[in-house]
């Protein structure tokens, strides 16, 4: 094995485009030198008209620091993660196809998940934009994994916007201008005589709708076509606030998610998981009357515990603690919260800045950040039908194609005999980067011959799902006469796996290779991630890492590194603030170095009454973060008065209660305005539980959390009754990211309020991670479902 | 197997089933009707919330013998009936907002939420920033504050 980058782009490496040719040259290149708004597509073959666009590009935007003590930029200032992701798309010369269909509808196979986070109602504004066809004629699937698309089909990164922006216009546009053309054709006039709007295209006297036009337009062989795109002054949908296309089939329980599907035969599946994680099966004892129990059809014995299939999930759930099972050790048996610590403090790397001059003052803090869960409400589940020479799956799948090699490696069968399809998830939060449950059913319908429905219980889903392992991040900076000459941050955490790679199998396996998890990923996505947004002289950051990527079961949560990363910052720079006598926001103004930050800090202040006199106990916190060509600041009012600290809720951690968010943010270009502040009020609950209240416990090798009741994710009671997000004009035309984008300056303000409010420091997160709330549920079994529900209803 | 018979969104159902098997999977796994979520299982989230006989409740926890063969059982499924429309108001209100996001809590949270309008006014007062703090219901998208708004408007329209 050969220490390597997997990546297509070492960072070194000059990128045609990426900086001094800039955004149009960038373009250009990538649309073999048509003009900023040409570009070119694809006419294919296809009884009605069929359109296609190649997926590509972004644009790095390099920025300058101006100010009292510059700092050079950051890596991820020139070239961040979806630029990456962007550029790992371009070896490949795969398209995304738009159909028009005779019924006047056009369809959309969007090769991304749909987690909650709304990307098919965005892919759906961006057809309707182009195309010219009303939004409820646009009808926007998930496709199934396509390996052809090589790394074009990860879901993550706040990447999905960025990416697709363009090429579906240009397919849709393409439509349009093919629809236009065989209108014209017919009568006989130029094609810049007629005109498309609302589905239909008319010249004069004369109309057609689309659905008249899609056979007529279609093509008969691919060719290549360019197309020129709408100016944004001609935007009559994008930027326009609009709700999900999928809210009438939430609220009516019609939406299907993996577990609501009926496939025949594959009837509820669940496993008994070990005492600890990665445990091993070493024998079970009773497997015969077991699968004798009422409604069981199956036990299995597989990689990961003791399957059982039956006629319904309570009867699995019996079946599932009635096994007796003898347990071999697991990964990381020794290891509770205390040890995991200790080995991150010792695995942290040096600071560098050599010994002080006269009169210079340094502030020197590790905050440390528990272990946190992404599961989502969804637990991990899936639908596998195993056959000896094909496979089907279905499941919630940000990454498909590595899911799909991962499966044919699994049961013995080549990649094209498995079909993955991406089934509208239950939340994400990275959870679902990640295939454990479509690769686990997929070995189970392996081994017992026959379709299951796995779902993973709750309990186990907390234990055995993937975590945001522990970090801690130490942080010095030093200081004289009024100006900070440098920032020092050493972020040290637990392995993060991140072998889904780019989203193709060949950097996933990269990633499995000796280092090749650390060298070719952590370490690029820490760099192409974090920046100091501030004018802070010499500044470092560096991560290092402690255990193998496999030890813990990890993976990528909402914002990866930036919450943690961005809170210890951001309370670092209040403490250098009042060891300046300054105020917080003040400060900021001085030392910020980017406008956009600067806006979006000044908006979120304005609007949320910065500096009004807040009564005892109680307090504003502010902080900014600039992610994914974005920017974004929070300022919050949090009440740390001992009535609300010790309010009594049932089961619930109450403490502290954010009373006011607010969020201002620029995402460069807003497509759905209406979906942009919905993400920003999952930042504000997600940045609210990691500040004060959520975390996994872990203890001798197993975290103790095993319910919500255990892991305190915001609830109504911790919620701010008071909410505003303020979306910002656009800035940059073209649009960052911003489904993780919240997480981070909403950790970060809710700390630093609570650190004003109560005039202490706090260092460990949450703030609340020292006191076990809950009773732990046992080990290892599926907890007894509750009996008493009639009890409880109101 | 015992038979077990109950009024499910307004028609009779009967079903052969062992005694102390969960409502919900009953209703998921054995009636196919699959607007109640699975979250937990523990009464904790409150993902599958539905109604009996008009009051909120999880059918993760009631074994089916614990329901009468008089008792109304209704879901999300048989919500908008109940007020005779093709939308209960909460569900416009729902979807005015924009409340949900990946929507996987959304028919519990609806559920809940006209319960608790409900038992707001028979204690005799709308509903409020003291009852949105009681609902239990799990957003883990956090869609909370468009949950509060929604109630509101959905409540002044039932």
């Amino acid at each position: 094995m050969t220490e390597r980058r997997p990546l297509p782009y070492p960072r070194n490496t000059e990128i045609p485009g990426s900086t001094e040719l800039g955004a149009k040259s960038r373009e250009e290149l990538a649309n073999g030198g048509t003009n900023r708004r040409h570009f070119l597509g694809y006419l294919i073959a296809a009884p009605t008209l069929v359109v296609a666009a190649q997926v590509g590009m972004a644009v790095a935007r390099p920025q300058r620091a101006d100010a009292a003590v510059p700092s050079l930029p950051d890596p991820s200032d020139l070239f961040d993660l979806g630029d990456l992701q962007d550029l790992a798309a371009l070896p490949t010369s795969s398209l995304i196809a738009i159909q028009v269909n005779s019924d006047g509808s056009a369809t959309f196979a969007l090769p991304r998940a749909e987690v909650g986070q709304g990307i098919t109602t965005l892919a759906t504004q961006l057809i309707s934009e182009e195309l010219e066809l009303p939004i409820d004629k646009i009808t926007v699937t998930l496709a199934n994994a396509r390996p052809e698309l090589l790394f074009n089909q990860l879901t993550g990164g706040s990447n999905s916007t960025r990416s697709m922006y363009t090429p579906i216009r240009v397919a849709a546009a393409i439509a349009r201008e093919q629809l236009k053309a065989a209108a014209a054709k017919q009568w006989g006039v130029p094609a810049s005589a007629v005109t498309a709007s609302n589905g239909v295209m008319t010249s004069g006297r004369k109309s057609a709708t689309y659905g008249s036009l899609a056979a007529v337009a279609a093509a008969t062989k691919l060719s290549t076509v360019q197309v020129k795109l709408k100016d944004p002054s001609e935007f009559t949908v994008i930027g326009v606030p609009h709700g999900r296309v999928d809210a009438l089939e939430a609220v009516t329980g019609r939406k299907q998610f993996a577990m609501d599907m009926d496939v025949p035969g594959a009837t509820p599946t669940m496993v008994r998981r070990p005492p600890t994680i990665n445990g091993t099966v070493k024998s079970v004892s009773n497997l015969a009357a077991v699968k004798a129990m009422p409604g069981i059809t199956d036990v299995a014995v597989i990689s990961t515990g003791v399957a059982v299939r039956g006629a319904t999930f309570g009867q699995c759930i019996d079946a599932v603690d009635a096994l007796v099972v003898k347990w071999g050790p697991g990964s990381v048996d020794g290891e509770s919260d205390a040890t995991i610590l200790k080995k991150l403090n010792k695995a942290e790397l040096p600071l560098l800045v050599p010994a002080l001059p006269l009169l210079t003052k340094a502030i020197d803090i590790r905050f440390t950040f528990a272990t946190a869960s992404n599961s989502p409400l969804e637990p991990n589940c899936a639908i596998a039908d195993v056959r000896p020479d094909s496979a089907e799956i279905w499941s919630s799948l940000k990454v498909p194609i590595v899911a799909q090699g991962a499966i044919a490696k699994k049961v013995g069968l080549p990649v094209h005999a498995v079909t993955c399809h991406v089934v509208q998830g239950g939340g994400s939060f990275g959870r679902h980067l990640f295939a454990d449950a479509a690769i686990e059913a997929a070995e189970i319908s392996h081994v017992m011959g026959k379709p299951v429905k796995l779902m993973w219980h709750r309990t186990d889903d907390f234990r055995h799902g993937r975590t945001h392992p522990m970090s801690t991040s130490r942080v010095r900076v030093t200081y004289a006469a009024g100006n900070v000459l440098s920032y020092e941050q050493r972020h040290t955490s637990v392995a993060t796996d991140f072998t889904h790679g780019l989203g193709d199998m060949i950097t996933a396996l990269a990633a499995t290779l000796p280092a090749g998890n650390f060298v070719g990923f952590s370490e690029s996505i820490f760099e192409l991630t974090q920046s100091v947004p501030y004018n802070f002289g010499i500044t470092t950051q560096l991560l290092n890492e402690a255990f193998n990527y496999d030890d813990f079961h990890t993976g990528s949560m909402r914002n990866i590194y930036s919450p943690n990363v961005c809170a210890a910052t951001e309370l670092m720079v209040d403490q250098v603030a009042k060891a300046m006598h300054k105020d917080p926001l003040a400060f900021r103004r001085s030392f910020l170095r980017d406008a956009r930050l600067l806006a979006v800090m000044n908006k979120a202040a304005e609007v949320g009454g910065w500096g009004r006199p807040m009564p005892a106990h109680t307090a504003q916190g502010i902080a900014v973060h600039g992610e994914y060509k974005s920017a974004v600041a929070c300022m919050i009012e949090i009440d740390c008065t001992p009535a609300t600290v010790n309010r009594q809720i049932p089961d619930a951690v109450t403490g502290p209660r954010v009373t006011k968010a607010v969020v201002a943010v620029d995402v460069g270009l807003c497509v759905n305005p209406t979906g942009l502040q919905a993400q920003m009020l999952g930042g504000i609950n997600d940045g609210i539980a990691l500040a004060l209240t959520s975390s996994l416990h872990i203890k001798d090798g197993l975290p103790l959390e095993g319910s919500w009741d255990n892991y305190f994710y915001t609830r109504q009671w911790n919620t701010p009754p008071d909410v505003q997000v303020v979306v910002m004009p656009p800035t940059t035309g073209k649009p960052g990211g911003a489904g993780e984008l919240g997480v981070a300056p909403v950790l970060a303000a809710v700390a630093c309020a609570y650190a004003r409010a109560t005039n202490t420091l706090p260092t460990y997160f949450p703030i609340n991670h020292d006191t076990l709330g809950f009773t732990p549920l046992p080990p290892s079994v599926i907890p007894v479902e509750p009996t008493n529900g009639l009890s409880q209803a109101y | 197997m015992p038979n077990y018979s109950f009024i499910l969104n307004g028609e009779k159902v009967t079903v052969d089933v062992p005694p102390d098997l969960r409502l919900l999977w009953v209703l998921r796994d054995v009636l196919g009707v699959t607007g109640p979520k699975y979250g937990c299982g523990l009464d904790v989230c409150k993902a599958c919330t539905s109604h009996i006989n008009g009051e909120a409740f999880n059918p993760c926890s009631v074994p089916i013998q614990d329901i009468k063969a008089t008792d109304e059982i209704t879901t999300i499924e048989g919500l908008p009936a109940t007020v005779g429309a093709d939308l209960h108001p909460m569900q416009q209100a729902w979807l005015d907002a924009d409340v949900a996001q990946c929507g996987y809590c959304q028919p519990g949270q609806i559920m809940a939420a006209v319960a608790k309008v409900k038992q707001a006014r028979a204690e005799g007062h709308e509903i409020g920033d003291a009852d949105f703090d009681e609902i239990r219901n799990i957003c883990r998208c956090g869609t909370y504050f468009r949950i509060r708004e929604a109630i509101t408007a959905g409540a002044a329209k039932m």
